[in-house]
Order: C-alpha cells, then sequence, then structure tokens
C-alpha cells in the first residue's frame, strides 16, 4: 500500500468514524458561544444600565432618578449621604448581615459538623435534620416571611433588629450548613488521629488541625449568609416593623421616586461583590 | 460518603502499632461526652430552626383557624375549618395567575439556560469559573433594584421602547409595564440563575465516556443528545424547576414594581393581608394553601431523587 492510499484510507476512517472526532465542523462552535454571548449580556445589561445611570444628571424637579439622559456628573456619589432613611437603612443592612453571618455560621458550621461526621447509630434523627434543611431551603421565603411574622404576633414580640436578626440566621443556617459540608467531603480524619496521637487534646485538636483545614467552607459558607442577609427582602419586610433595611427601604420608595443615591449605592455594592468573586476565583486558579 | 472513610478509619488503627493505638483507641472509648457529640453540635442550630421555622409553620396553621379582630388585631381559636376554602374561592384568580406567571417564567428560564449551562459544561475549559459567575452577575444588586432597573428599562420613554418609539417602529401607545408579560419578563430574569446552576451542575457531571460509547455506538448528535444527554439531566431539571417555580409563585416584588393592578399574584395577597389589612387569619390561611401547594413538588422531589440531592445543585 502506498503512502498516498494509506493517507486517503485514513481520510475515510475519519469521515465514517465517530463524529466526535470532527471536532472542527461542529455547528456548536459558532452558535453555542455566540447564544451564550447573548444571555451573559442580557444578564449583565440591567446592571450597566444601573451604573450608568448613578452617573445621570437631574435638571428639574425632585431628586430622582429619571429615565432621561441628562448629562454626566459625579453629584449623587458626592452627595451619596444627602438621604438620611437611605444611609441609615443601608448601615442597618451592614449590621444585620454581619450579626446574621457570625451567628448562622457557627450554628450552621457545628451542625455540619455533626452531619458529615456522625451516622444513625450514634446521630439518631440526621435524617430528620436533613429534611428539616431541604425544607428550609425549598421552602417559598414568603411563607416563611409570613409564619415568622404570625409568630412574633403571636408571642407579642416588638419587630425591629431583634427579629431582623432571629428571621435571617434561620433562613441562612441551612445554607451555611450545606456548603460547610460539600467542602469537608474530602476531609481526611487521619490527620486528627495524628494529633490525638502526638497527645493533642480534643480542643487542640480542633483548634489547630480541624478548623484550618475546614476554613475555606466555612469562609464560603459566612458569603452565602452574607450575600442572604444583605439581599432579602421578602422576610425582612415581614418581620422588619420600625428598623427599615436598605432592600425595604427602596421597595418603599418605589412609590414615590427613586433618589438617584439608591443606584450609587447598588453600584458601590456591586462592585465590591464583584470584586470578591473575582479574587475568590484567582485565589482558587493559583491553588495547585 | 461517610462510610468508606470511616471503614479504613478502623483499618488504619488496628494496624498502628505501639502506644499510639493503644492511646488512640483509649480516646475512642465511649463516654458520655463522645457519645453526646452529634446532638450537642447540632443543637444550636436545630433548636434555631424548630423555634423559629418549623414553630412559625405551626402557629400559622394555628393562626389560619382563628378568628381575628381586624381592629384590635387579637385572634381567638374558632376551629374555623372553612377560611381554607373562603380564602381559596376568594383568591382563586390570584392564585391562578401566579400559576400561569410562575409557570411560563421556569418555562422560559429552563428553555434560555439550558444552552448556555451545557456550553459551560462541555466547552467552558479554563474559564469555567468566570462564566459560572456571570450567571451569578444579578444576585451582586439587590433583589429590588434589579426588579427597579427592569421597570426603568420596560417603561414607555425608556431606553428600549423610548427608541423604537422614536424611530416609529412602535405605536406609541405601545406598553408592556402593567401587563403580566412585564412581571414575565421579571420573574424570568431575577430567577434565571436558579434555574441555570442546577443545570449546569447535572450538565457537568455526565460522565464524557457515555457519549463517547453513544457516538462509538453510531449516535448522531442529535440521537446522542435525546438519548444520553437529556435523560440524565433529568435529575437537575426538576431540581432547576423546583428551585425556580416555587419562590417564583409566591414572589410578589415583580409584580407589584411591574405589573398592572389586575394581574395580582397571590404573594400581593399576602402581603397585604398581613401588612395592610391585618387579617392574620386569613394571611396565614393563604399562606398555608402556598405552602402545601410548594410542599407536593418538595416531596415529590424527596421521594424520587432523596432529600439530599438539592444541595449538590446549590
Amino acid at each position: 500500500m502506498t503512502a498516498l492510499a494509506r493517507a486517503e484510507a485514513a481520510e475515510a476512517a475519519r469521515r465514517d468514524g465517530p463524529p466526535r472526532r470532527r471536532r472542527g465542523v461542529r455547528p456548536g462552535r459558532v452558535i453555542l458561544p455566540v447564544y451564550s454571548w447573548l444571555v451573559i449580556a442580557y444578564l449583565v445589561f440591567p446592571i450597566a444600565v444601573m451604573i450608568v445611570y448613578s452617573f445621570n444628571r437631574v435638571t428639574r424637579g425632585l431628586q430622582q432618578v429619571s429615565f432621561a439622559w441628562n448629562g454626566f456628573t459625579l453629584q449623587w456619589y458626592r452627595q451619596w449621604n444627602a438621604v438620611p432613611g437611605l444611609t441609615s437603612s443601608f448601615w442597618l443592612t451592614i449590621r444585620l448581615a454581619i450579626a446574621a453571618t457570625v451567628v448562622a455560621t457557627v450554628l450552621g458550621t457545628l451542625l455540619a459538623l455533626a452531619l458529615v461526621r456522625y451516622r444513625p447509630p450514634r446521630f439518631r434523627g440526621k435524617t430528620l435534620v436533613e429534611q428539616v434543611l431541604f425544607l428550609n431551603i425549598a421552602a417559598p421565603e414568603i411563607v416563611m416571611g409570613a409564619s415568622l411574622l404570625g409568630l412574633f404576633v403571636t408571642i407579642n414580640l416588638a419587630r425591629g433588629f431583634l427579629t431582623l436578626l432571629l428571621s435571617h440566621v434561620a433562613f441562612s443556617i441551612a445554607y451555611v450548613a450545606v456548603t460547610v459540608r460539600a467542602r469537608m467531603a474530602g476531609f481526611d480524619r487521619s490527620l486528627e488521629e495524628a494529633a490525638a496521637d502526638l497527645g493533642a487534646n480534643a480542643w487542640v485538636t480542633f483548634r489547630k488541625i480541624t478548623l484550618p483545614l475546614i476554613m475555606p467552607g466555612i469562609l464560603a459558607g459566612a458569603l452565602m449568609a452574607f450575600a442572604l442577609s444583605v439581599d432579602d427582602f421578602v422576610t425582612s419586610n415581614f418581620v422588619s416593623g420600625s428598623a427599615v433595611p436598605f432592600p425595604v427601604w427602596v421597595y418603599g420608595a418605589t412609590r414615590v421616586g427613586i433618589p438617584p443615591q439608591v443606584f450609587v449605592f447598588g453600584s458601590a455594592i456591586f462592585m465590591v461583590g464583584i470584586c470578591c468573586a473575582l479574587a475568590s476565583i484567582v485565589v482558587s486558579r493559583r491553588q495547585p | 460518603m461517610e462510610q468508606p472513610v470511616r471503614a479504613d478509619h478502623a483499618g488504619s488503627l488496628t494496624l498502628r502499632p505501639g502506644r499510639g493505638a493503644t492511646r488512640a483507641r483509649a480516646a475512642r472509648r465511649p463516654r458520655i461526652g463522645k457519645a453526646l457529640a452529634p446532638y450537642l453540635l447540632s443543637l444550636p442550630a436545630g433548636l434555631w430552626l424548630l423555634v423559629l421555622f418549623l414553630v412559625p409553620l405551626l402557629v400559622m396553621l394555628s393562626l389560619s383557624l382563628q378568628t381575628c379582630n381586624y381592629g384590635t388585631g387579637a385572634c381567638v381559636m374558632t376551629w374555623h375549618w372553612g377560611e381554607f376554602w373562603q380564602q381559596v374561592s376568594l383568591y382563586h384568580a390570584q392564585l391562578l395567575t401566579s400559576f400561569y406567571f410562575a409557570g411560563a417564567a421556569t418555562i422560559i428560564d429552563l428553555v434560555v439556560s439550558f444552552p448556555i449551562a451545557y456550553w459551560i459544561a462541555f466547552h467552558g475549559g479554563r474559564r469555567k469559573n468566570f462564566f459560572l459567575l456571570m450567571l451569578l452577575v444579578p444576585f451582586f444588586v439587590s433583589f429590588v433594584i434589579r426588579t427597579v432597573v427592569w421597570e426603568f428599562i420596560l417603561s414607555d420613554q425608556g431606553i428600549i421602547l423610548g427608541g423604537l418609539k422614536h424611530a416609529h417602529l412602535l405605536p406609541q401607545s405601545f406598553h408592556v409595564l402593567a401587563t403580566g408579560y412585564a412581571v414575565v419578563a421579571g420573574l424570568a430574569y431575577n430567577y434565571l440563575p436558579f434555574t441555570a446552576l442546577p443545570l449546569y451542575v447535572a450538565i457537568e457531571r455526565i460522565d464524557r465516556r457515555v457519549l463517547d460509547a453513544a457516538y462509538d455506538l453510531y449516535a448522531s448528535r442529535r440521537e446522542a443528545f435525546t438519548k444520553v444527554i437529556l435523560p440524565l439531566t433529568v435529575p437537575g431539571l426538576f431540581a432547576a424547576f423546583l428551585l425556580t417555580f416555587i419562590p417564583a409563585l409566591g414572589d410578589y416584588v415583580n409584580q407589584q414594581i411591574l405589573g398592572g393592578t389586575n394581574d395580582t399574584m397571590i404573594g400581593t395577597v399576602i402581603q397585604n393581608a398581613f401588612l395592610t389589612y391585618f387579617d392574620y387569619a386569613g394571611g396565614s390561611a393563604l399562606s398555608a394553601v402556598l405552602m402545601a401547594i410548594a410542599l407536593i413538588g418538595i416531596f415529590a422531589y424527596a421521594r424520587l431523587l432523596g432529600s439530599r440531592t438539592i444541595e449538590e445543585y446549590l
């Protein structure tokens, strides 16, 4: 067989062979990427609009966001503090998110430890706990908010920061527990055994071995809890009472007109969040 | 998942020579603290969830059976079982609207996000994390602000309609806001990540060798898709449906900001009952109905796929 014939036979075999070898002619190589980038553009578009309109001048009337483009200004960034109710609601949201994150992360991590390490003979009711977590994640948020309001009204607990904190922790625990547990799946118990063999007591083993190893998972859970708390509107709207968090304030403002500073806060939260996320991607890529 | 780890661990214990092993075994001797460890670890979170998740649901059920004085807000237990039926018959139109809107938004989300989830899972390459972040990008802006921006974009003289009207491509009277279309569009946008991520996880987990086997057996690309990929993503599709449809069903922010007055969703009714009319009994009964509807989906999911699998899709 000549070299040419061999090449032709190989070509024929390639043509008839499994399509996976014909990588170059997939229609998906053009259509799918274009489509995907269009979807990404659709997802980013409203955010771009928000950021652009946070620089929009207001020429007449009340200081509210308007649809018409009146020219570029940094006025709203300079006067970010000028709407008193907005600024205080923003700081309330930050305080609330920090408190809820700390509590939910501690409780959720402890629960995750129990779920990863123990099984029914030693941990009766584990299945029940898992089902409650599932229910908590899948339940409609409006039902959780409404039922919490029903509880607070029934036991006559005044609505405010405390009820917000109680509620935010209640919907964050399950997410933290699930996140930490997922990150602990490949946890190597022999390291703890080694520490115990070297004479470390349970507390020292936990602090020096377990905690550093599961720290990435705990941080991921904490970020999740923080994001959930900052963004929560539905539950907060039911249980906030006199203490008005940022999303509830903005919702209230939609009826009378939104001051441009709302877009400034929105852009700032977005930039901080996206920078954290990009940093975490870069860090995770550096790791071997 | 824990089973092999523990078995392996026990094996290594018996193999370990000398003093270390005895000490390790001594430490494992059952003590009261050790036996209680799982319960002590789960007690704080368990109590929190009991008091602030399960008990409120029971309180909600009990409130639905009470009769409340609108003036004082005081409620008395009257075992008024008819409340559920009264509320449902009073607000069946809003319940149906919620089903239509949430269903339409969920179907749109499934159709829109399947190709992109497929593309990221199979062709994302090294930039997978970046693309996933792009899917999550809406979550970095507050839910209410996102919806307000859509109101802004869809408004009659806004960025899109204003331009089209200016170019005489649309009649001046054309509007999207205050219609069901705007509500569905808002729902579809806001819940798209909830659909796309479970789909991505499901497609990503498909073993490429199964796909190669299909091609080796002369499956066409279409057959490989319909007979291999699609069936293997069914659990992910179900999870995506559940995680999108249930929150969309109870949503009222999109309806209130983008919708009109004749397409009120059930969430709006519940919110008004609690926060405007102080009708705790009626609001609780409607919430209980909504919860019951959600529970059907949740139970079906847990039955078919197990309650733990949802964790993989979060």
